[in-house]
Formats: structure tokens, sequence, C-alpha cells
């Protein structure tokens, strides 16, 4: 009882066929190996497995792949063009990251965050996360990394 | 930011972190991400009640779904013949330790414990198969609260623990401590509990198991701080496999904060799982799996008093305190309220009489182990805490009381009266700091002219201090520890001059892949990107202890530094025999070495490497190749201390704390990477803030955790925070070869009491001289009101 859908992931075209039920981020993760892309919770409170689709910010545990037919999928696989984004340059230049397990989802949180915002406050950056839990930094080092990659991509 | 390629004086410096571009592009493996060929996946069945009787189990619905492989319950481990034990690794004199098994076998003790196991071909059927599994439960009550827990007539966890008491342990002088109390002209009395926290490493926990039936050998990746203590406990409790033919690999593990030190079933049920169905099998931990499983922390409830004379001096301590165990005693459970709780108790202060009591009480709840500071917060909010309200008590300013009673930067080594000798230290030193930072006089200046307006200002000093760098082996095993505490290095230079590093530390977000090559860089005098370091995988470095405690500086860097000190003690040898000179007047400098005053004439330490590996011309009785093995044993704890400052607004229409500034000066002793150590820092303060403002484990009086998922818990989020301001004093360990110390916990150590000072000084014009953590504002506004 498969279900076929297309889409784009981080460029490349995906035909799969797959079950109604299949959420987006075991697509990605289990499917297509993108594995990047991390499952924190149960209840779409963590944000680990942000990704964006159609250039939106969503929680690929709370999307189901058949949900995804016909869209653009961005992974942190796919963000760079280059070695680094510059917010992921910013996360390494500002210490913005400890275990690592959060950054791929808090770092396309952050993209989201200033492709609205180009040059939020600080308050407005935490407000901006607060769909991503980081449980190592603080994020006093994310709003560091934020503010930087502001500046680096407005200049 | 530095450059990372310098090799000079790269010691202290904040050169980024070389895990980065792994981790922020997605290409890092954690245990969940890896698959292997033929792998299958297991799901754990866990009890919907804290407390009932198993009459059976009908499994044969799940059996029959497509997909399943096979569902196993504790019966099925029993036929098998493994030991199928979880054990406690922490024994104290006349303890209760009832068996803990890898599945409940007759009776169930938490909701969270495991009943039955699922093995299928794809995680959504082993999920799907848990819900036809048919238990027929006969309830029976249950007590979460480890006060309630020890009355008369309250539900037994285990029938060998009567009143539900695992252990009855007390450290000090009572005799001496009463006396000082039937002196004392104030004495300070408050009745504290520490909320239950749940640790919420962002990563849940996961095992990938592969066991091959031919050659008899167990490979298991998983979620883990400390490998070899995994694998030992698998080999001699769980599975009974040879130590030798069980490795155990941490790939990149996702935070731990101390969930993930401890022995659990899941991860050695992956393991038996593999062994029965010949397959690899995959566990991934839900996150209410990890609410219900991973070990919580804190759950104290405690009275403290703290006695004084006429001058405000500290002439005695009392704490009487009624700690969580849970279910069953999980691995380093015991030792938490009682060598890493009731030793802390001087705090920074000098006090010539302390006695602490602690009851270790089975609950229905789950298992409380070792969470971030792990005794050492608990420790100091009851301290902290006392102190502030003995400033109270006696009209004393909170600040000066502090200064007046602390132990005087001459006064060490300080011998305290539980058991601790502190090594070094100047209290005084940080608290100036911190109070001349956060503006101290001008702020009660401010908080007058607020309080006129209506407004609640408050400020919260904490003055701590920790044992960490865990740890002496010989004083824990006579404390009673079933491990030793030291830690293992290998560190290798290869014939080209490239070094490879082995540590038995395992980390899982601290950047120990960067602060150990500084080590060595500075050590070796070799550049930085020639230096690999490799830890996390028993069956690759000597057996070490892990990563926990504050510990991977202090005592997993010390053995790294003795390791590089004797590989260039080898290099010495060599290059003298190589320069035709004799050691004692050769300078090793920048990597070279050379006889005094010739340093054209010198010989590299590469050149040294390659001579030791072709072994053609080596001084006699000197072994070829160039490396050396060191076994660290600290010779005692090491003593971070320091003082955090809290400044809150608190509304008086709801009650709602502001926390506006947060300041914390901290003294680690050397500091390798000053932009790590900052992290470790602000992380530390953001789980204290937590605790104190926002998380806790509720239990209602079924023993149902009504907090099981992240909905319900509040896990602080980026607004729920300001930015921190942070500043160092230093004073060097004496006693390691780096003069460092530990800076994982101190954040989480220092700030409850800063926080929580500062709402209770905010609200002084309401008398309230106490409130129990989380503040929430329905507290602080029935306080108010």
């Amino acid at each position: 009882m498969g279900i076929s859908i297309e889409l784009e992931v981080n460029g490349a075209s995906v035909s799969k066929e797959v079950e109604p039920r299949l959420l987006l981020a075991h697509l990605l993760r289990e499917e297509l190996g993108l594995t990047g892309t991390k499952i924190g919770c149960d209840t779409s409170q963590c944000g680990s497995c942000t990704i964006l689709l159609d250039g939106q910010a969503v929680k690929s545990c709370t999307v189901l792949a058949v949900q995804a037919d016909g869209s653009e999928v961005t992974t942190i696989e796919g963000l760079a063009n280059g070695d680094y984004h510059p917010m992921q340059q910013a996360f390494w230049d500002n210490h913005g990251l400890q275990c690592g397990f959060c950054t791929p989802g808090m770092i396309i949180s952050c993209v989201d965050l200033l492709n609205s915002n180009p040059q939020p406050s600080e308050d407005e950056i935490r407000h901006g996360l607060e769909g991503n839990l980081c449980r190592c930094t603080g994020y006093h080092n994310i709003v560091r990394a934020v503010q930087a990659a502001a500046e680096t991509m407005n200049g | 930011m530095a450059d990372e390629s310098n090799g000079a004086g790269v010691f202290g410096s904040s050169i980024r972190r070389r895990e980065d571009p792994e981790l922020i592009t997605g290409q890092a493996k954690y245990t969940d991400d890896l698959q292997l060929s033929g792998m299958v996946y297991c799901t754990v069945l866990r009890s919907d009640y804290a407390h009932a009787k198993i009459n059976g189990i009908d499994a044969s619905e799940a059996e029959a779904l497509d997909g399943v492989i096979a569902v196993y319950t504790a019966k099925d481990i029993e036929a098998s013949g493994v030991p199928g034990g979880i054990p406690v690794g922490w024994l104290l004199p006349d303890m209760k330790i009832p068996e803990h098994y890898m599945l409940a076998k007759d009776t169930t003790r938490y909701v969270g414990d495991g009943v039955a196991i699922v093995v299928a071909e794809d995680q959504y059927t082993a999920h799907d198969a848990l819900d036809l599994i048919y238990v027929d439960y006969d309830p029976r009550d249950g007590v979460a609260d480890p006060k309630k827990a020890t009355e008369d007539g309250a539900p037994l966890v285990h029938d060998e623990a009567p009143n539900n008491i695992a252990f009855d342990w007390e450290i000090g002088d009572k005799e001496q401590t009463d006396a000082a109390f039937a002196n004392a002209a104030h004495v300070a009395s408050l009745d504290i509990v520490n909320n239950r926290l749940i640790p919420n490493a962002m990563e849940p926990r996961a095992a990938l198991a592969d066991y091959n039936s031919i050659t008899g050998e167990l490979t298991l990746y998983m979620t883990t701080q400390n490998p070899h203590i995994h694998r030992l406990l698998i080999s001699l409790a769980s599975l009974g496999l040879p130590e030798h033919k069980i490795r155990v690999i941490a790939p990149e593990v996702g935070g731990g904060f101390g969930s993930k030190i401890h022995h659990y079933a899941d991860e050695a049920i992956a393991a038996w799982a593999s062994m029965q169905v010949g397959r690899p099998v995959k566990w991934t931990a839900t996150r209410t799996e990890t609410y219900l499983t991973d070990a919580h922390g804190r759950d104290h409830v405690t009275h403290g008093e703290l006695a004084m004379d006429a001058d405000g001096r500290f002439i005695g301590l009392r704490v009487d305190t009624y700690a969580a165990m849970g279910a069953y005693l999980s691995t380093f459970a015991p030792a938490v309220p009682t060598y890493l709780y009731g030793t802390l108790m001087s705090g920074e202060y000098d006090l010539p009489a302390i006695h602490c009591h602690v009851y270790g009480v089975f609950t229905h709840t789950v298992p409380v182990d070792a969470y971030r500071g792990a005794g050492r917060p608990e420790a100091t909010f009851v301290v902290e805490r006392l102190v502030d309200e003995a400033a109270r008590v006696s009209g004393i300013d909170p600040a000066e009381i502090r200064r007046r009673n602390f132990v005087s930067p001459d006064a060490f080594p300080y011998q305290t009266q539980v058991a601790l000798e502190y090594d070094s230290g100047n209290y005084e030193g940080a608290l100036d700091k911190a109070l001349e930072a956060i503006g101290y006089d001008d702020f009660r200046k401010e908080q007058a002219a607020a309080r006129d307006e209506g407004r609640y200002l408050g400020i919260g000093l904490s003055t701590y201090i920790e044992a960490c760098g865990l740890a002496p082996s010989a004083v824990v095993g006579s404390l009673g520890a079933q491990a030793g505490q030291w830690e293992s290095a290998v560190v290798r230079v290869h014939a080209t001059g490239k070094v490879t590093v082995y540590s038995g530390c395992s980390g899982h977000g601290q950047g120990h892949e960067t602060t150990y090559a500084q080590i060595v860089a500075s050590a070796l005098g070799v550049p930085y990107d020639d230096i690999d370091v490799i830890e996390g995988d028993s069956g690759v470095m000597p057996h070490g202890w892990g990563t926990y405690g504050s510990r991977s500086a202090a005592t997993g860097g010390s053995a790294i530094a003795s390791a590089a000190e004797k590989v260039v003690d080898k290099a010495r040898t060599i290059a003298a025999h190589l320069l035709e000179a004799a050691e004692e007047d050769l300078e090793f400098e920048d990597g070279n070495f050379f006889v005094k005053g010739s340093p054209d004439q010198a010989q590299s330490l590469p050149d040294v490497a390659l001579q030791a590996y072709l072994a053609h011309n080596l001084p006699k009785g000197i072994e070829p190749a160039l490396e050396a093995t060191s076994f660290y044993d600290p010779a005692n704890f090491v003593f971070p201390f320091g003082t955090h400052i809290a400044v809150v607004e608190v509304c008086a229409t709801t009650g709602q704390v502001d926390l506006k500034r947060y300041l914390a000066v901290d003294d680690v002793g050397n500091v390798i990477n000053p932009m790590i150590v900052d992290g470790q820092v602000h992380g530390g303060i953001a789980q204290g803030v937590g605790q104190s403002l926002y998380e806790t484990a509720v239990y209602d009086d079924g023993a149902n955790l009504l907090s099981g998922t992240m909905l319900d818990y509040a896990v602080p989020k980026a607004h729920f925070l300001p930015s921190f301001e942070t500043d160092r004093t230093v004073t060097p360990c004496p006693h390691n070869p780096l003069g460092v110390k530990g800076v994982g916990e101190a954040g989480t150590i220092a700030s409850p009491a800063a926080v929580v000072n500062a709402v209770v000084d905010a609200l002084s014009p309401f008398g309230v001289n106490h409130i129990d953590m989380p503040v929430t504002s329905e507290k602080v506004w029935n306080a108010m009101n």
C-alpha cells in the first residue's frame, strides 16, 4: 500500500514509494541516508529535525513524507554553497555548539530566522529560536553566532 | 580567533574546535545514525504502573504480527543462562541491595520498568507490536516522595528494605555539632526540597549491538560517557561474556550530563537480543522513554541548621536529608547523596563542627543517579541558602557574612570536618571580583529606590566550592567505590613525527579532541595540526574510566601530560646519543633538543622519532619506537570555586521572576582553552537556572510521572535565559602536572542558590525567607500574598 512521491532533496530528484505514515524525518534518515537531520523528541518540541521545506523551516518529525510530495527539501547536508554556509561558519567561529546534536536543526532555524528578519535584536533571536532546544550551550554562543552571521550575510 | 596551526603557546588559547566541521555539516555519526547490514530493531514494553504484580503476559498477537521476529520477557532472559543483572557500583555499609534484573520478573516498581521486548524487521513494526502485548497487572499502591516513603505503612518498594530505607549514612561529629548549637547566639534554620530533575541530553540513549556467534565477539555501539565501565558491567553482571570479547564504541555522543554514565538495562537488552536473533539489533529511546528510564537527578528533602556566635561566625552546621534512590540502586547512586554531598557541607567556610545525616530511600520512581554536579549542587544549595538565612537572622549583609567566614587564603591545605582536604583557594579574591563587576553597593541603592516605586529587585550570591577531578582511587575505594578512578593515556609519536593520542576519557561535547591536542602540542612542541586525539573505543585504547565528575582535564589531561613527559624523557635519551652529548646538558625547547648554547645543532622531535623507529642507532638498553602510556592516579580531588551572582526582578502583579543579570567568577585553575571553558560555564549555568526557575519532575500521589514529555517538563528555551557575564581568577591546582581543575559542573553547582537567594532577597519586604525550586510565578505570587 505504498504511495509514490517525488521530491527534490538537496538539489537531487528523489522518487520513492512510501508507507503513508512514514515521517519525513525517517525518509531522510533511514531511506536517503541523510542522518544530519536528528530526532530528539516525539512531541515536536526539540527542533533537532528542522529542515527547509520549500524554503521554510519545518520540523520533519511532524511532516509526513507524502506531504512533501512535489516539494524541495534542504537538509543540513545541502545547506552550504561551498564548504560552509555563513551560519555554519558562524557557529564554528563562535563556539555555538558543544555536543552538536541540536546543531543541524538549530542552524537551519537560524537561517530561516535571518531570512525573515535579517537584522534581529538579541531578544528577537532568542524568541525566534523558541522551537529549538539546546542543552549544552545555554544559548549564549548561539546568539553570538546568529549575530555574527547576520553581519556577514548583510555585509 | 587563534591560528589553529600554531604549535607554540597553544595551551591557553581559544582555538576553534576541530570537532566542529563534521558537526555543523551533519556528517558526524551518532549511534542512531549507524546502520549495519541485516540490522533489526528492538523496542521495550514498559510498565504503566508504578507498582504492580505481573500475573501474566500474552504476547501471541504481537508475535503473529508480520515483521515481528520475536517477543521476549524476563523468563526468556533467565532461560538463556546469562546473569541478567544491572548492578550497583558503589557500596555503603549495611546498604540494602535488591535484585535488579534486565526486565521485571514478577513485579514492576516504577512507571517505565521494562516488562517485555520486541525484535522486528523495522522500527515502525517494532513499536506497533508493543500495543499487541497484553500484560495482566495487579496494581498496588506506590510512593514517590522520599520522606513519606519512610513513614510506617508506606508501600514498600522492596520487601527486604523496611521503611524503604536503602542506607542510613552520616558524616561529621554529632556530639560536637550539637554542643555548638547549644552555645549559639543565632541559628538559621530551613526546610529545603531539592527538586527532582530529568537530564535531557538532546540525543536520546541508543545502542546498536552486533554479536558474532562464530567468534563470540560482541560489538556494541552506544551512547556512553564511559565505554570501559559499560564493557565491564555488561561482562560481569549482565551477559557474562568475557570482557575481551566485548568491544564498546562510543560514536559521536550528543550530551550526557551524567545520564550516559550509568549502566541501564536497555543497552544490555539490545546486546542480548542480538545474541538471540543472530543479527545486529538497534534500540533507540523515544524522548518519552528517556524521561522514563534515564536516571533522574536530585530529589532531596532536607532540614538544615547553621549556628553562629554573636559576631556571625559559623560554629556549627547540622543537616538531615532524605535522598531518593528511586526503584533500584543505579550505578553510582549511593555515592551521590553521601560522598559527593555530605563531604561538601563545609562550603568555602571555616566551619568547626558539622554533622550530616542521610537516608537513601527507595521510591516507586525512575532510579536517581549522578546528574551534572551530582550531590554537589544539592550541598551547595543547602549551605548557600542557610548562609543567606544566617545573614537575615543575624542582620549581617550576605557578602559580609561570607567574607567573615571564608577559609582564609593562607590556611591551605585546609582540612574540613567532613573528610576533604582543600588543596588551594582564594575565596575572597573571587568574591571581590564578582561584587565589583556586578556593582554590589550601587545595586543596593537601586534596589531601595525601586522598592519605593513598588518594584522588587533582588540580588543573590553563591560562593561555591566543588570537589571534582574524580578521583584518587584508594580514597574512593575506601569509601565504597567498586571502581578505580585513575585515567589512562597513550601518546604515540609516529616515525614522521606526527602524533596520535589515546585517552580513556570519552567526551560528548566537551571538545577533548581540541584541548587534548593543545596539551600535547605544548608538551612536545609539535604543531597542533600534527596531533590526533582518539577516545571512546574499548577495543582501541587502554582501560579508562570515562568522562564525568569534571575529570577529563584534571585526570585525563594529566594522564596525557604524564605520557607526553615520558615520551620527552625517552626522546631526550636518544637525542643525547645522536648529539653525542650528556642528557643533562640538553635543552628541550619548541620541539628541539640541543646542547645548551648550541641551538643550531638540534635534533627535532620528528628527527628523534624517525631514528627511534629505524632503530639502527639507539643507545644501549633503549627499545625502538617512541610512545608512552600513563595510568595517572590523582593525589587528591581538585577544588574549583568561585562566586556567582544573580540579579532578578519580581513582578508584584504576576509573581513572574525576570533574571536580569547573571555573573560568574570561577576559579578552575589553569585554563587550556578559554573559549571552551566559558562555554562549559554557560551551559552549566543554564541547567542550574533551569532547576531554579523552570524544571521539575512531577509525580502524583500514585507515583505516576506527570512531566513525561518535553511538553510537560520545561527544558529552558533561549528566551528563558539572559546572556551570561563570565570572568575568572586563577589559582592553579598544586598537585597535578597541568595545574588544572574542572569546569563542567561549576555552573550547575553554583547557580540554583544564586537565583533563589536573589528571589528571596527581592521578596524580603514580604517576610519571605525561603521558596522551593522551581521558583514559579505561582509560588512567588502566593508567597507575596
